[in-house]
């Protein structure tokens, strides 16, 4: 049974492995770039649970505090991006009312619809 | 023999979970190749990464009984049930707010071979209308 339960991981890493090489496709060629921010979180969610699948298979417990540690960075990685891409900065400061009117301070729009151009 | 019984219902678990999770994990990564706009392949890859990893981690569970391993993954899939929404739910108001144009209308798929039809992004269109004109107008004086 250990040997049927080893087998059925191994499948298991094989198909998130596979997911994550399809996805690479859209990170790739993504038109705008929050597809490929897309890409690159929905691919960290399939690294993480990799990573639980390999540690299992593997039989050690080392791998999953890395699934830990890569779930929380991929979350803080991800929000980074977009606040990086929206303001030009990370040290923007969260404060509502020092960063004035919200509406004005949208950095990239006429970029990114185009149609009026 | 009860033991037997047990490890085999743990294995039919496990595994139905296992093949459940897979699932949407492969169905989440089609729909982010094959849908033909921003908003749709969000859609797509927002809930079935959810699911889909929570389904995974469960099956995980169900085979490492009860351990430190079995804690850590519950952990893991706790975290993941709580960000995976919120990075979906930022990424789309990210994009939202810079403007990007939801794709309206009808829309046909492209058979697998086929190449994809006019993209949604709406950038390379006024370049490739206002290069041509003044070569025109060149060849013409």
């Amino acid at each position: 049974m250990e040997q049927a339960l080893h087998y059925l991981n191994v499948g298991a890493a094989m198909f998130l492995l596979i997911g994550m090489a399809l996805l690479l496709g859209r990170l790739l060629s993504g038109p705008t770039l929050y597809d490929r921010i897309l890409a690159v979180n929905s691919f960290g969610t399939k690294t993480v649970l990799f990573l639980c699948v390999f540690s299992l298979i593997i039989g050690r417990q080392d791998g999953i505090d890395i699934a830990i540690l890569y779930a929380l960075m991929n979350f803080i990685a991800t929000i980074a991006v977009l606040k990086f891409f929206r303001y030009s900065a990370l040290d923007v400061s969260m404060n509502y009312s020092s960063r004035g009117d919200l509406s004005k301070t949208v950095v990239g729009k006429a970029e990114m619809s185009g149609e009026d151009t | 023999m009860d033991g037997g019984v047990l490890h085999m219902l743990q294995f039919v678990i496990s595994a139905l979970l296992l093949a459940g999770g897979v699932f949407f994990v492969i169905a989440g990564t089609v729909g982010v190749l094959r849908f033909p706009d921003f908003y749709t392949r969000m859609h797509a890859a927002g809930m079935t990464d959810t699911l889909g990893a929570e389904l995974v981690l469960l099956g995980l569970i169900v085979q490492a009984g009860f351990s430190q391993t079995s804690l850590k993954l519950a952990l893991i899939a706790f975290l993941l049930f709580l960000t995976s929404p919120t990075a979906a739910h930022a990424v789309v108001g990210a994009a939202h707010n810079a403007g990007l144009k939801p794709m309206l209308g009808k829309y046909r798929a492209p058979a697998l071979g086929e190449a994809p039809e006019v993209k949604s992004e709406v950038k390379p269109k006024p370049k490739s209308k206002s290069k041509p004109k003044p070569r025109t107008k060149k060849k013409a004086t």
